[in-house]
C-alpha cells in the first residue's frame, strides 16, 4: 500500500496541473525522448499466425526508428473487461500511442481514449475512431484472390476445402475472394467450407484438412492460424497455402505462397506522426498497393504459367487495374447478385453475409 | 461412402481418439489412488514442448516422447509434493500446475516457433499399409499401439496384481490402508509419476505425431476432456477405451459431416456435438447408484499420518 503524506498530495496536484497545462495543445511532437508505443495482442506472439505477425510489426518499428521508439506489448489479452483494465494501464504508464490489435478491443479502446485524450490510440479491424482514435485494416481478399487464381489452376479435382474460423464479414469476404477468383480461370470449381469455431487449434484444423481430402479435395486453403492444414497437405501430396505469415518451412512441398501481413510499415508512418506533432485521426483499409499485404515466394513447384498468372493478379492489384469484388457476381443460388461492372464498395465489403456461386458451406 | 472413406474415418477417429485415452488412463491411476490432479492441461503442454525440443535437437522423435513422459513427471513432482507432503489443496494446487503448465511451456518453446521436426510416423514398414484394410492395423505411430498395450497393463494392474490392490485400498480409505503398514504417500507419489508420464506422453503425441510442431497452448484444451473421460469412464480402464473412441468419433465424424457438406445441421450443432455426447453420457450415468458410488472415497482429501 502506498501512503501519500499532505506534501505528496500537493505536489501531485502541482504536477497535474502543470502537465493539464502543457497538455492542452493536443498531440505536441514528441522530441526530446523516445515515443512510448505499446501493443495489446488477443493471441499468443508464439501462434506463428495473426498475433505473431503483428508483433513482426513491432519489431520492424523498433528496427526502423531505432532508439526514438520505446516498444513493450502484452499479449494473451482476452477481449472484454480484461482489455479495457491492460488498456487504461498502458495509458497510465506513459505510453504516447497504444496499438489494440482485435476487433474485440474495438469497445474498451474506445473508453479508454475518452478518459485519455492525450494518449493516442489506434484500433485494428473495427469501425469506430474518435479525435485521438484512430481505426486500421488490411485487406487479405486481395491476398485470397492470389491464391484462388493458383488453387483454380492447380487442382485437378476442381475442388477446394477451406478451413474457416468463423462466419464473420472478413472471412466470408475471404472465401468469395478466394472462390472468385478460382472459378474465373476453372467456372466448375467448388469450395467446401468447414467451419472450426476456433482461431487457433492445430490439432483440429489439421482434422479438418484431412476430412476435406477424405471429401475429395486436392488444394486447402484456411483461415485459421495455425500451420496445422499444411502439414496434413504435406502428408496427402496436396498443395495448400500459408496464413498471416511465410508458413513454407511447415510444408515445403505443399506451401505454394502464403498471405504476409506486413504491419510493420503502418506502425513506423503513425509512430512517425506522434515524433512529428502530425498524428490525426484516420480511418483507413491499407492492401496490397500499400505494402501491407504481401506474397510469400512462390514455391519453385509451381508451373511458369501459374506463376505468371498469380503475379498478374498481384501485378494488377497494386496498379488498381484490377478488383476482385466487380460483378458481374452470383449469388448461391445462381441468380445474379452484383450486376456487371459495379465493384461492391468497401461499406458493403465489410458486412458481408453471403457466398457467391461455387461456395458449400 | 467407399472403401477408402471409411478407413479414413477410422483412421481419424484412431487419431483423435489416442492422445485423449493416454492422457485419461494416467488421470485414472492417480485418481484411484486418492488424489484428483487437475494439472493435466499443464502437463500435457509441457510434454508437448519438452518432447518437441528434444526431437529437433536429437533428431529422433523416440527420444522425444520419452523427454516429454520425463518433463512432465518432474513437473507432476511438484504437484506431488505441494499436495502429499505439504498437503496443499489438489484442487487449487492442480489449476495451478495447469497454469505454470501453458507459461512454462510458451517460455521454453519460444525459440522453438516456426520449425519443424520429423514426425513419429507409421512403426511399420509402408508396403504393409498400402492396402487400405492393412492400413487400419498397420498405419500408425507407435504410440497408437502404446495407448493399447497401456490400457490393458492398467487394467490388469489394478484388477490382478497386488500392488493395484494396494493402491485401490489406498484410495478407497488411505487411514485403514496406513494402519495395516501401507505406505499411502509413496503409494500416490507413484500414482502421481504415473499420470505425469501419461500426460506428457499424450502432450508428446500432438507435437510430434498430430501436428509436428511448437505453438503455444497447443494442445487446446484437451486435457479437460480427459479428466472429463475419467468420470465419464467410472473410473474403469475398459469403459475409458470406449469413452476415448466415442469421442474421438463424434469429433471426427463432425468434421467429415461439415466436408461433405451436410447441411441438415448447423454448423455450430455439429462443433457442439462432442460435448452433447459427454453431457448426455454424464447424466445417464450418474443417475445409476452404483456409478454414483464408482469415486475412489478418499478422491480428493489429504492424507496425513496419524501416529
Amino acid at each position: 500500500m502506498i501512503l501519500l503524506n499532505r506534501r505528496q498530495v500537493l505536489l501531485g496536484g502541482a504536477a497535474l496541473a502543470a502537465t493539464l497545462a502543457i497538455g492542452a495543445p493536443a498531440f505536441a511532437q514528441v522530441k526530446d525522448r523516445p515515443v512510448k508505443a505499446a501493443f495489446v495482442y488477443v493471441g499468443p506472439i508464439g501462434d506463428f499466425g495473426y498475433s505473431f505477425a503483428h508483433d513482426q510489426g513491432r519489431k520492424y518499428l523498433a528496427e526502423k526508428l531505432g532508439d526514438k521508439v520505446q516498444t513493450s506489448y502484452v499479449e494473451n489479452v482476452a477481449e472484454g473487461p480484461d482489455a479495457e483494465r491492460v488498456i487504461r494501464q498502458l495509458a497510465q504508464d506513459g505510453n504516447d500511442i497504444i496499438f489494440a490489435t482485435s476487433f474485440g478491443f474495438m469497445n474498451p479502446t474506445l473508453k479508454v481514449a475518452k478518459q485519455f485524450p492525450n494518449v493516442k490510440f489506434e484500433h485494428a479491424t473495427g469501425y469506430q475512431t474518435a479525435p485521438n482514435m484512430s481505426a486500421y485494416n488490411s485487406r487479405f481478399y486481395q491476398g485470397r484472390a492470389v491464391l484462388g487464381t493458383i488453387a483454380g489452376m492447380m487442382s485437378k479435382s476442381g475442388k477446394a476445402g477451406y478451413v474457416a474460423s468463423f462466419p464473420i464479414p472478413e472471412v466470408v469476404m475471404g472465401i468469395n475472394a478466394f472462390t472468385l477468383a478460382a472459378r474465373k480461370v476453372n467456372p466448375k470449381f467448388e469450395t467446401q467450407v468447414v467451419w472450426v469455431n476456433s482461431w487457433y487449434d492445430p490439432a483440429k484444423e489439421a482434422q479438418a484438412a484431412s476430412a476435406l481430402f477424405d471429401q475429395g479435395a486436392d488444394v486447402i486453403t484456411q483461415h485459421t492460424d495455425s500451420p496445422g492444414p499444411l502439414q496434413e497437405a504435406e502428408k496427402r501430396g496436396a498443395i495448400a497455402f500459408g496464413q498471416a505469415w511465410d508458413m513454407t518451412n511447415f510444408a515445403p512441398k505443399a506451401h505454394m505462397t502464403a498471405i504476409v501481413d506486413q504491419w510493420g510499415p503502418y506502425y513506423v508512418s503513425r509512430v512517425q506522426a506522434v515524433m512529428d506533432g502530425t498524428w490525426k485521426r484516420s480511418d483507413v483499409w491499407l492492401g496490397m498497393k500499400e505494402g501491407e499485404v504481401e506474397m510469400a515466394p512462390f514455391n519453385a513447384a509451381m508451373p511458369d504459367n501459374v506463376k505468371a498468372a498469380a503475379q498478374k493478379i498481384v501485378d494488377e492489384t497494386k496498379a488498381g487495374t484490377f478488383e476482385i469484388f466487380t460483378g458481374p457476381i452470383k449469388d448461391q443460388s445462381g441468380a445474379e447478385k452484383i450486376a456487371a461492372g459495379t465493384v461492391v464498395p468497401d461499406a458493403d465489403l465489410l458486412k458481408m453475409d453471403w457466398y457467391v456461386e461455387g461456395v458449400r458451406n | 461412402m467407399n472403401e477408402a472413406l471409411v478407413v479414413a474415418i477410422i483412421v481419424a477417429i484412431v487419431t483423435s481418439a489416442t492422445p485423449i485415452l493416454i492422457a485419461a488412463l494416467g488421470e485414472l491411476v492417480v485418481e484411484k489412488s486418492g488424489v484428483l490432479n487437475l494439472g493435466v492441461e499443464g502437463m500435457m503442454l509441457i510434454g508437448a514442448v519438452t518432447g518437441f525440443i528434444v526431437s529437433v535437437t536429437t533428431g529422433v522423435p523416440a527420444l522425444g516422447a520419452l523427454g516429454g513422459m520425463a518433463a512432465a513427471a518432474a513437473a507432476s513432482l511438484i504437484f506431488a509434493f505441494l499436495t502429499l507432503t505439504l498437503t496443499a489443496n489438489q484442487v487449487a494446487t492442480g489449476l495451478a500446475l495447469t497454469i505454470f503448465g501453458t507459461g512454462v511451456s510458451a517460455l521454453a518453446g519460444a525459440s522453438f516457433v516456426g520449425i519443424t521436426t520429423p514426425i513419429f510416423g507409421p512403426v511399420f514398414p509402408a508396403s504393409l499399409s498400402t492396402d487400405p484394410i492393412w492400413r487400419v492395423l498397420f498405419g500408425y505411430s507407435p504410440i497408437v499401439y502404446a495407448s493399447f498395450a497401456l490400457t490393458f497393463a492398467v487394467w490388469w494392474f489394478l484388477k490382478h496384481s497386488r500392488a493395484g490392490l494396494v493402491l485401490r485400498a489406498v484410495g478407497e480409505s488411505d487411514a485403514s490402508a496406513h494402519s495395516i503398514g501401507y505406505p499411502v504417500l509413496k503409494v500416490r507419489y507413484c500414482a502421481v509419476l504415473f499420470g505425469g508420464a501419461m500426460a506428457g506422453l499424450a502432450g508428446a503425441y500432438y507435437s510430434l505425431v498430430l501436428t509436428p510442431m511448437w505453438a503455444e497452448r497447443l494442445t487446446a484444451g484437451r486435457g479437460w476432456i480427459a479428466i472429463a473421460l475419467v468420470v465419464f469412464a467410472s473410473w474403469r480402464p475398459g469403459r475409458l477405451l470406449l469413452g476415448a473412441y466415442l469421442f474421438g468419433a463424434v469429433i471426427t465424424l463432425e468434421l467429415q459431416a461439415k466436408a461433405a457438406g451436410w447441411s441438415l445441421f448447423a454448423p455450430e450443432f455439429l462443433t457442439s456435438l462432442p460435448y452433447l455426447a459427454t453431457i448426455l453420457v454424464l447424466a445417464l450415468i450418474s443417475g445409476r447408484a452404483r456409478t454414483r458410488s464408482a469415486a475412489p472415497a478418499c478422491l480428493g482429501k489429504p492424507f496425513r499420518a496419524s501416529a
